[in-house]
């Protein structure tokens, strides 16, 4: 065995903290790498498309133009739609989203629960929801259109059954999937079939049901938008039909990108929501600051 | 062989005294499987626990040893005979049995405190009290300065180790482990033992102490029940007559302990064999 002598000691931690900078500095080099490509890949795609345009290789009354959907932005946002002004269609096809999310959620949570902690009502109702889940569910719109009318009802209906089944299908399984000995555990420990099902059961389906959260809520605004489509006083859905009926490719490539950014602002808060209520669970192994 | 230096004695496995905390009396438990068939888990199975011992039950794989452990909590219930725990009829899963799993059973999104606490909780204690109670014990087995940390935060024998808190802060007079060491490294599982042995020696519980490692179970055990290949019943029981307290990483070296073990062990092996060569036929 050789001692180190204490100036080797002094070497080796200069030398660590050396390596630790230079990792640091990788890492670093790689992030900006990676954001730069991103952006790089946007620019190539805008460029390419407008130039296209410009030169007539993209048809732009088909498939309009960076610089045209641009324009029709901006119009909208300082003088208007011709159905108003640009966030009051924002505002009520959010509000239907949300409504029929919420509806929709909260329903499939609890249908998910109790048919999953009771095997009988689950095998009896099992096939109805089958055969519920098989039926094209825009359909469903038309229906929803002749029964509540032009307003807002038909459309929250319609997102909530857009929904519900996604929640239902996910909260189910999430309870089937609770593990077995957690609940031996759990009962050995002197819990109450209630206790279980608020302490275990609940707990261990919620990264189930928010996962579903995230799928569903695009769904919900699937089933705002095609309400609204079908028929409708205010709203985006109305806005891109309106802008279809005058082949205005800026007006529906205009709202296509207004609807992705709303979805993508609420896809954020679902995640930051999520990250909150489970912060319980291990890191994923590759998360990528975006 | 001359019996009386002899660590193991070998006992007759039908004695059945009143006052024993578990008695198994004949059981024999069948059930159908989900294809219609019957199957027989243990038959004419017959063991007792006297109160502050601990019995570990060896057997090879597939004999039914996690089935006993299930008929002293009530999960399951005999086809016939009879299973009493403390001189009294298993209806329900009793407040005085606690159990530790083979598998994580800890619940992943409480901390461990909020682990450890959750029997307390359950069982309607107030939570400054039941909190008071889980700092103690995890005090008690070496993690005061993990309190606030997550199961997946945690190595495989802290997990063990907050699995062991949170049953022993229910105090039972009943402690059922079902292969609770299996998962674990070898060192890991000494000192896990060595664990054991020192909660178990403050509480005086009766234990059962299903294993299919042998020299775990001579080493724990003052008594030993070996199941033959399933269906399960029993094939032998021993007493262990080695001094407690026992340390765990010297007891191996004991020249008793390895005698044992050795007696044992050829009581056991036909019937690891035969386990063994069922398990081949199975799955052709």
């Amino acid at each position: 065995m050789t001692a180190i002598s204490p100036t080797d000691q002094a070497a080796r931690a200069t030398s660590i903290v050396a390596a630790e900078a230079q990792a640091r500095a990788r890492l670093r080099k790689r992030h900006t790498l990676v954001v730069g490509l991103r952006l790089a890949i946007l620019v190539v795609f805008l460029g390419l498309w407008e130039l296209g345009a410009d030169y007539n290789i993209i048809d732009p009354f088909f498939f309009s133009s960076p610089s045209g959907i641009w324009e029709q932005i901006w119009s909208w946002v300082t003088e208007g739609t011709s159905q108003g002004p640009l966030w009051l269609q924002i505002y009520v096809t959010l509000e239907e989203t949300f409504l029929g999310f919420a509806i929709g959620a909260v329903g499939g949570i609890v249908a998910g629960i109790i048919l999953g902690r009771n095997k009988l009502l689950a095998d009896v109702f099992s096939i109805y929801i089958k055969i519920a889940n098989s039926v094209p569910r825009v359909v469903l719109g038309s229906v929803f259109i002749i029964a509540l009318g032009l307003g807002m009802a038909s459309k929250v209906a319609l997102a909530v059954v857009m929904v519900f089944f996604v929640v239902f299908a996910n909260a189910f399984q999430g309870v089937r999937e609770a593990d077995r000995a957690m609940i031996a555990n759990a009962q050995i420990l002197g819990a109450s079939p209630f206790q279980i099902t608020t302490s275990v059961i609940i707990p261990s389906a919620m990264s189930w049901i928010l996962a579903s959260l995230h799928v569903s809520f695009g769904f919900a605004l699937v089933g705002a938008v095609v309400g609204e489509f079908l028929g409708a006083k205010q709203g985006m859905g109305l806005l891109i039909s309106t802008a279809q009926g005058a082949f205005n490719a800026n007006g529906v490539f205009a709202a296509m990108i207004i609807l992705a950014v709303m979805a993508l602002v609420v896809e954020f808060l679902i995640t930051r929501f999520e990250n909150y209520v489970v912060k319980w669970r291990p890191a994923p192994f590759n998360e990528q600051g975006t | 062989m001359q019996s009386q230096t002899m660590a193991a004695e070998k006992l007759s496995p039908v004695a059945l005294p009143a006052d024993a905390a578990i008695a198994i009396d004949d059981v024999t438990l069948r059930f159908v499987t989900p294809d219609g068939h019957m199957m027989t888990a243990i038959r004419d199975f017959t063991m007792t626990v006297a109160r502050g011992e601990f019995a570990c039950v060896v057997g090879p794989t597939g004999c039914g040893k996690s089935t006993t452990l299930n008929l002293v909590t009530g999960l399951l219930r005999p086809t016939t005979g009879n299973v009493r725990v403390m001189g009294n009829p298993v209806t329900d899963i009793s407040r005085d049995i606690g159990f530790v799993f083979q598998a994580d059973a800890l619940f992943p999104w409480r901390s461990v405190i909020d682990n450890v606490a959750a029997g307390p909780l359950f069982r309607g204690m107030p939570k400054q009290e039941a909190y008071d109670k889980a700092r103690d014990w995890i005090g008690r087995v070496g993690l005061s300065r993990f309190e606030k940390h997550y199961p997946h935060q945690l190595s495989g024998g802290m997990r063990k180790r907050v699995a062991l808190a949170q049953t022993f802060i229910n105090q039972p007079k009943i402690l059922l482990m079902d292969e609770p060491f299996s998962a674990l490294d070898m060192q890991t599982r000494t000192a896990m033992q060595d664990e054991l042995l020192g909660l178990w020696s403050g509480l005086k519980s009766s234990v059962v102490f299903v294993t299919h490692d042998l020299e775990e179970a001579v080493a724990l055990a003052d008594k030993v029940y070996v199941l033959t290949a399933g269906p399960g019943t029993v094939k032998s029981v021993y007493r262990i007559d080695l001094p407690r307290p026992r340390v765990m990483a010297d007891i191996r070296y004991d020249p008793k302990f390895i005698e044992t073990a050795k007696v044992i062990w050829n009581d056991l092996r036909e019937e690891v064999q035969l386990g063994q060569s069922r398990g081949l036929q199975a799955s052709h």
